[in-house]
């Protein structure tokens, strides 16, 4: 469909300016970016959330507590934040920041962020209290899953175009998807795009049920994988058009130069053992930026480290790239899943690949998948990168992937 | 740049909107604090057995996306875009319920599992085998809006040519109460009852005869009252009309504070204008805004304004544009601009 665009010429180059990401391994883009040239984890025990199944399961915590994070934020005390909210607020003041933006009214900009559990964090504390206690009362309005966004929104003094997606664990892809198309077609100048999701027992034990977590550190696209570990975090990218980033004299940090969704319609939470979402997604990505498998350097792959997604990934990646694999990772071993985050948390992976040439290593690998005998990257390594695939896959059969270039 | 048409409006509401070919004829005087929809016959669409395990937005979304295809006559959308305010929320409450209750021991996957805001947008494209673009936005009231514009970009940027656009709000069991508990302690909260709806249409770049167009959508996180009398100007501008143009205005109004930004609009724009309401009849949620686009639609098509939902007497003999307007609590403002 999309290679059927005309005038491909007139339409604007997307490119990113600006990063912010908090995550378990820092709370800004220098810190994540140390953690990963270090090959530093930070996937331990949970401490910030009281749950039964401490012992059982590992996540990928942000540090910084609610209260850390408001006094950084200077919110006053009768505010109404949910963990999500907060983390979006810091990680969307990091990319402004990067981004050297200090008055977001000089161009047409907007937001798009996404959530799976939006203000789940704080409803399930305070849910059997809503109607008893007026400290609790103010948490019914920031439960849905857009108030995130406008909390980012408001502190960021955007008041025109704002909205949310929530396609599980590819929301951040499609949030940066539409960013770069809004741009394109000339309905926005900039667009600060992300995603984030915090810890909750929602999730955890949404997932546990399922079966799906691992008790250990995850090991993704390894053979004996046991599950996922969830993560939390937050992370954004200022896009913008290549002639105003360039009028700006800005320095151009990567190109969006291909994209895709997808869905699998295959099953509400099991991938397909063909990778078929997957496939389209990757091979449609590749379309639009007019590339070929060969000309990725990087593939930043989903590779949750559940059985059923790194099977079916690595099904879908052979598909696209035949015999010839690219260097390929999975980041989830330092941050844990950060669901709806993730895929901006990763596209800031991405574009520091692109940014150090450096693939950074899939921690925990030993042994490669019997079916496909894929093998990780598991060393840093530097080479020349000069357009990276980052995967992002979700329940519902959502699947997205986003291809950064260098030039 | 290619127009968008509308080939197919369908709404599941708190009125007889479905399964009937009349347009509004026998309303439904609502008393209630809380409405469920007028659910179709279920059975008609989905399996029994895919039916019990899904919860009312699901299966109204599903039924209602059935029937804007059947009635687009298209076997395949390009897209499937979805919007919901409050996503799965009786699966969500079911859920941490039994996190809660059980101390989250003896919990089971399903309510979980089908507690995403995606959920809908899922079912539909795998009942219909629908590998295509599938996406779902979630931002309060302009959550429907946000699939609207997703919608016009595919198809004005010709990435795509039909797509399958919805709103969808169920009422669940626990959460609408709370939050009408607060508007109760308002001093003066929303007047019209809370419910639920599916709305979905077919948009398509193919003119069909007497097709009605989706002339334009804009969405305004923040503004002031006079701000948007502005905004809305430049909005009518840029589609090369002015205020004259508009025959109709659809608005949200639900009784509370807020409604001064409808009456501001109206008293500054357009006193001599049509003026549509429907909450009253469709109640209040976030997507309620999708049943004004399909109330809209019909109103075009039908060249009928039903007298339920007229508030002035001004009557047109002909009935081109249609304006509506929605917000919420002040915020997320939206124009939907329709035409024939």
């Amino acid at each position: 469909m999309q290679n059927e665009q005309i005038n491909k010429n007139d339409t604007p180059r997307v490119v990113v300016t600006g990063m912010g990401i908090i995550s378990a391994i820092g709370n800004s883009v220098e810190a994540n970016k140390k953690a990963l040239l270090a090959s530093k984890s930070s996937i331990g025990s949970i401490s910030k959330i009281n749950t039964i199944h401490t012992e059982q399961i590992k996540v990928g915590e942000v540090v910084l507590s609610n209260d850390e994070l408001i006094s950084q934020l200077q919110l006053p005390d009768n505010n109404n934040f949910t963990r999500t909210a907060l983390l979006g607020v810091f990680a969307a003041k990091e990319a402004l920041k990067n981004a050297d933006i200090t008055d977001v009214n000089c161009y047409k900009t907007g937001i798009i962020s996404s959530t799976t559990v939006g203000g789940m964090d704080k409803t399930e504390e305070h849910l059997k209290q809503f109607d008893t206690s007026s400290e609790s009362q103010k948490y019914i309005s920031s439960h849905h899953a857009g108030d995130s966004t406008k909390k980012i929104a408001k502190h960021l003094k955007i008041n025109e175009f704002s909205t949310t997606m929530s396609t599980a664990c590819s929301s951040a892809t499609n949030a940066i998807m539409l960013g770069a198309r809004l741009i394109k077609a000339g309905k926005l100048e900039r667009v600060i795009v992300g995603g984030t999701d915090a810890l909750s027992k929602f999730t955890i034990n949404g997932f546990k049920t399922l079966m799906i977590l691992s008790e250990d550190v995850c090991q993704p696209f390894d053979e004996y994988r046991k599950g996922l570990n969830l993560g939390e975090g937050a992370a954004y990218l200022v896009l913008e058009s290549e002639k105003i980033a360039k009028k700006e004299g800005k320095s151009i940090m990567a190109y969006i130069s291909g994209y895709a969704n997808a869905n699998d319609a295959f099953h509400q939470t099991a991938s397909s053992e063909n990778g078929q979402g997957a496939y389209l997604a990757m091979q449609k990505a590749l379309d639009l930026a007019q590339l070929d498998p060969k000309d990725i350097d990087y593939i930043n792959a989903h590779g949750t480290a559940t059985p059923n997604n790194d099977l079916s990934e690595s099904v879908a990646i052979k598909r696209v790239f035949g015999n010839d694999i690219p260097d390929f990772s999975s980041t989830k071993g330092y941050t844990g899943h950060t669901l709806a985050a993730s895929g901006a948390v990763e596209a800031v992976y991405s574009v520091l690949a692109l940014q150090e040439q450096t693939v950074f290593p899939n921690l925990n690998f030993k042994s490669k998948i019997n079916e496909t005998g894929l093998i990780p990257n598991t060393e840093i390594k530097k080479k020349t990168i000069n357009h990276v695939l980052s995967n992002s896959f979700g329940f519902g059969g959502n699947c997205s992937a986003l291809i950064l270039s260098k030039e | 740049m290619r127009d968008c048409y509308i080939h197919s409006a369908v709404s599941i509401s708190a009125q007889n909107t479905f399964s009937t070919e009349d347009f509004l004829l026998d309303v439904i005087v609502h008393n209630a604090k809380k409405i469920q929809a007028v659910y179709p016959n279920y059975k008609d669409f989905i399996s029994p057995i895919a039916a019990r395990r899904m919860q009312t937005g699901v299966k109204m979304g599903v039924v209602a996306a059935n029937k804007a295809l059947q009635v687009a006559k298209l076997n395949e959308p390009d897209a499937i875009i979805t919007g919901t305010g409050m996503g799965c929320i009786a699966d969500t409450e079911k859920f941490l319920n039994s996190i809660i209750d059980n101390n989250e021991t003896y919990l089971t996957p399903t309510s979980f599992i089908q507690s995403t805001h995606n959920t809908i947008g899922a079912q539909i494209a795998l009942g219909l085998k629908c590998n295509n673009y599938n996406n779902t936005y979630t931002h309060g009231s302009l959550s429907f809006e946000s699939a609207l514009i997703d919608a016009q970009l595919l198809l004005q940027q010709q990435e795509a040519k039909h797509v399958l656009v919805g709103g969808i709000d169920e009422l669940g069991v626990e959460f609408v109460d709370y939050v009408q508990m607060i508007e109760a302690n308002e001093s003066k909260g929303i007047c019209v009852p809370f419910s639920e709806g599916a709305a979905f249409t077919v948009l398509s770049s193919e003119k069909k005869e007497n097709a009605i167009k989706l002339q334009d959508i804009i969405t305004i996180s923040e503004a002031s009252k006079e701000e948007l009398i502005l905004k809305l100007e430049d909005f009518l501008t840029l589609n090369n009309m002015d205020t004259k143009a508009i025959d109709a205005i659809i608005l949200g109004n639900n009784g509370d504070v807020y409604d001064i930004y409808y009456e501001h609009i109206v008293t500054s724009l357009f006193s001599n204008v049509a003026r549509i309401e429907y909450k009253h009849l469709s109640g209040e949620f976030y997507t309620a805004s999708a049943f004004a686009f399909w109330l809209g639609t019909n109103v075009l098509q039908k060249q009928y304004i039903p007298k339920e939902v007229l508030k002035n007497s001004i009557q047109n003999k002909s009935i081109k544009t249609l304006l509506l307007y929605n917000q919420f609590k002040g915020k997320d403002h939206s124009f939907i601009l329709l035409k024939i």
